[in-house]
């Protein structure tokens, strides 16, 4: 295994959808039962089986809106307000409307959902203003219970292929060139529509433990959905809106105060004060956060040890089980029990990733990119904070558009020469004798991406950042060298991450505005509503560099009054609640 | 510029004892999402599964799909 062989086969199908961790198999089983005539073709660099960002599951649902509990136009709103109003409330609102629909599919799969004693959905509220998490008891199933609907529906699964360039003609997508991960040959797969479901750009800051795994997103989403859409020709949305997470220190994964805000855990600072009202995610916390680190009161922790034994053994069973389940031994290794230490946090690396925040491949309520037959759902998509259940919700979405746009056409022609191009870009490094290994070349950009571009953000910094990135390209274009296949997978995924740094970089200069709290937090400039209340909309440039355009948000579906639109500027708790 | 060899301690370990690649599983490799791990053919000709690649995300899928459980997933040193 992993000796670079020669080789090049092409398949046809009908819907080839990229990437099988949580949109692309509801993608793949929407379509499939909409029209199960169609070719259906899911594909994975990993395999389908443990693909994703919820390879070992997920503990709950983090934005499901209940009736009774939540309604769609509350759920748009805290949305809306959450992301500092740059959002198309029209997929919000699509998604709030029809994720208990899914919510009720997933049930039937076997993954259970948190009921009271009265047999209703036991939700709790951890956002600012609404109430929308469920938790998930058997939330490690989720990948299996995917795995055997797939195999019912009789889905074409191929695994250990990584997709690096989409094919376009005649307008839209034609296909996509593919390397198997372990022999380094050739897949091309021509396709009437393509639905990209590749996860986060997760890989794109380095972890201050210098290990370039130590990543929260699953490194395997190293934004080639971000850096193959850029290729294509698609519009990227609001990249400069960066993923930025409050995590476990070294651990780098979720401290999970979603799983234990509601059962009375909080985050706190260094004297085991409480200084934020809510605990959920967003750019205008993580500056609250960033604030008390600056203000001398850190480190920040995750604060159980106030509580009771049952409610803290219940944390830890959940915790530890589900979606990073080493957290355990994390703790056990330094000796941090949850009853007697607070856990310590700190501000994580860079990413773009819609699941958190809205840096994503711009998209409609139908899940399509601004290419014809091409689609995104998932934490590439620019649908904001849409989670695990937004991805399933708007993969469902993409596969069901998609069977209608294939009824009426056949497949695109491309032109030959850029598979040929592709070819010779992604064996270069396999045609020479010595030089810089993938991992070297990943290392320099990702700590580039640290000194230059984590936030507060510098102009000046930013264009040294690119000047930088620059030089890299040329190592890497001319001196990048792989021994095998498997290398040849990293390296891919290195210029991958390269692609993703220079379009954070360039985003980033041209918003001149602050937004998002701390995602966008330019020290020379104030929010400016006047200018700049409009999406940021990348694309390759006729130069092959990044160019730019605003696009107005479109008017709301959901009014936002003027007292409430800054909701979540005002989560910093008062003294009066912190004395309690 | 030649390659150097930089030793790593790798976080998945293995218990050669319990691993029966030598019968034809490779539940760890296949399920790996970074495709880390190799089967090794020993010495006295025996198989066994190792970590070959130093890429761990520490996800588990290897140590919770092994049907003999042999295989124990640490913390990669530089972050444990």
């Amino acid at each position: 295994m992993d000796e670079i062989l020669d080789g090049l086969t092409q398949i046809d199908c009908d819907i080839l959808i990229i990437g099988g961790g949580t949109a692309g198999p509801m993608a793949a089983l929407k379509a499939k039962k909409k029209n199960p005539k169609a070719n259906v073709v899911l594909l994975d660099k990993a395999n389908v089986k443990r693909s994703g960002a919820i390879s070992m599951g997920m503990d709950g649902l983090n934005n499901s809106v209940i009736p009774g509990y939540a309604t769609p136009e509350q759920y748009t709103k805290e949305i809306t307000i959450a992301n500092d109003g740059i959002c198309d409330q029209a997929a919000v609102y699509r998604y709030a409307q029809e994720c208990f629909g899914i919510i009720e599919e997933l049930d039937s799969f076997g993954i259970r959902f948190q009921k009271d004693q009265n047999g209703e959905y036991d939700v709790k509220k951890v956002h600012h203003i609404g109430t929308y998490v469920l938790p998930m008891p058997n939330g490690d199933t989720v990948k299996k219970a995917l795995y055997r609907q797939l195999r019912k529906a009789r889905i074409n699964i191929i695994n250990r292929f990584m997709a690096t360039r989409l094919l376009t003609g005649e307008g839209r997508v034609a296909g996509a060139v593919c390397v198997n991960t372990r022999t380094s040959e050739f897949l091309v797969v021509r396709a009437k529509a393509v639905i990209m479901g590749l996860g986060a750009a997760g890989r794109l800051g380095l972890p201050t433990s210098g290990y370039l795994m130590g990543t929260y997103e699953n490194p395997t989403n190293s934004g080639e959905g971000y850096a193959m859409a850029y290729h294509a020709g698609a519009g990227l949305a609001n990249l400069e809106c960066y993923q930025i997470n409050p995590l476990i220190k070294d651990y780098n994964g979720p401290a999970c105060a979603y799983v234990a805000g509601p059962m009375g855990g909080y985050t706190a600072n260094a004297k085991g004060e409480r200084f934020i009202e809510c605990d959920y995610w967003s750019g205008q916390m993580m500056q609250e956060f960033f604030d008390e680190l600056q203000g001398g009161k850190g480190p920040v922790y995750l604060k159980l040890n106030h509580l009771a034994e049952e409610t803290v053994a219940e944390i830890e069973r959940v915790l530890h089980i589900v979606e990073r389940p080493t957290r355990g031994h994390f703790h056990a290794g330094r000796g941090t029990d949850y009853r007697k230490q607070m856990i310590e946090m700190h501000i994580s690396e860079i990413g773009f990733c819609s699941g958190h925040s809205a840096s994503g491949v711009f998209v409609d309520e139908h899940a399509r990119t601004t290419i014809p037959g091409l689609y995104a759902a998932g934490d590439m998509a620019n649908v904001p904070h849409n989670y695990m259940l937004g991805a399933f919700t708007n993969g469902a979405f993409a596969g069901l558009d998609a069977v209608d746009f294939i009824a009426d056409v056949d497949f695109a022609a491309f032109d030959q020469g850029d598979v040929d191009a592709e070819r010779t870009r992604v064996m270069a490094p396999t045609k020479r004798d010595d030089g810089i290994p993938p991992n070297q070349i990943e290392y320099k950009t990702r700590r580039l991406v640290n000194d230059y571009l984590q936030p507060p953000k510098v102009t000046a910094k930013m264009e040294l950042a690119q000047k930088r990135f620059e030089e890299v390209r040329d190592d890497m274009e001319q001196g990048m060298y792989v021994r095998d296949a498997h290398e040849l997978m990293r390296a891919l995924e290195a210029s991958t991450i390269l692609d993703c740094a220079d379009m954070a970089a360039s985003a980033s200069l041209y918003r001149t505005e602050s937004r998002w709290g701390l995602y966008h937090n330019r020290v020379e400039y104030e929010r400016d509503d006047e200018n700049w209340f409009c999406h940021t909309i990348l694309t390759k440039g006729e130069d092959g560099k990044p160019a730019h355009t605003k696009r107005p948000v479109k008017p709301y579906v959901v009014e936002i009054a003027e007292d409430e639109k800054d909701a979540y500027y005002k989560q910093r708790v008062t003294t009066t609640v912190a004395a309690e | 510029m030649p390659l150097a060899q930089t030793a790593t301690t790798v976080p998945v370990i293995i218990d050669k004892d319990l691993c029966i690649a030598d019968k034809g599983c490779t539940v760890c490799v296949d399920v790996c999402p970074l495709d880390v791990l190799r089967i090794a053919t020993t010495d006295d000709g025996d198989k066994t599964a190792y970590m070959k690649f130093d890429e761990c995300w520490y996800c588990m899928p290897c140590e919770a799909d092994c049907p003999t459980g042999a295989v124990t997933v640490n913390l990669p040193y530089l972050l444990k």
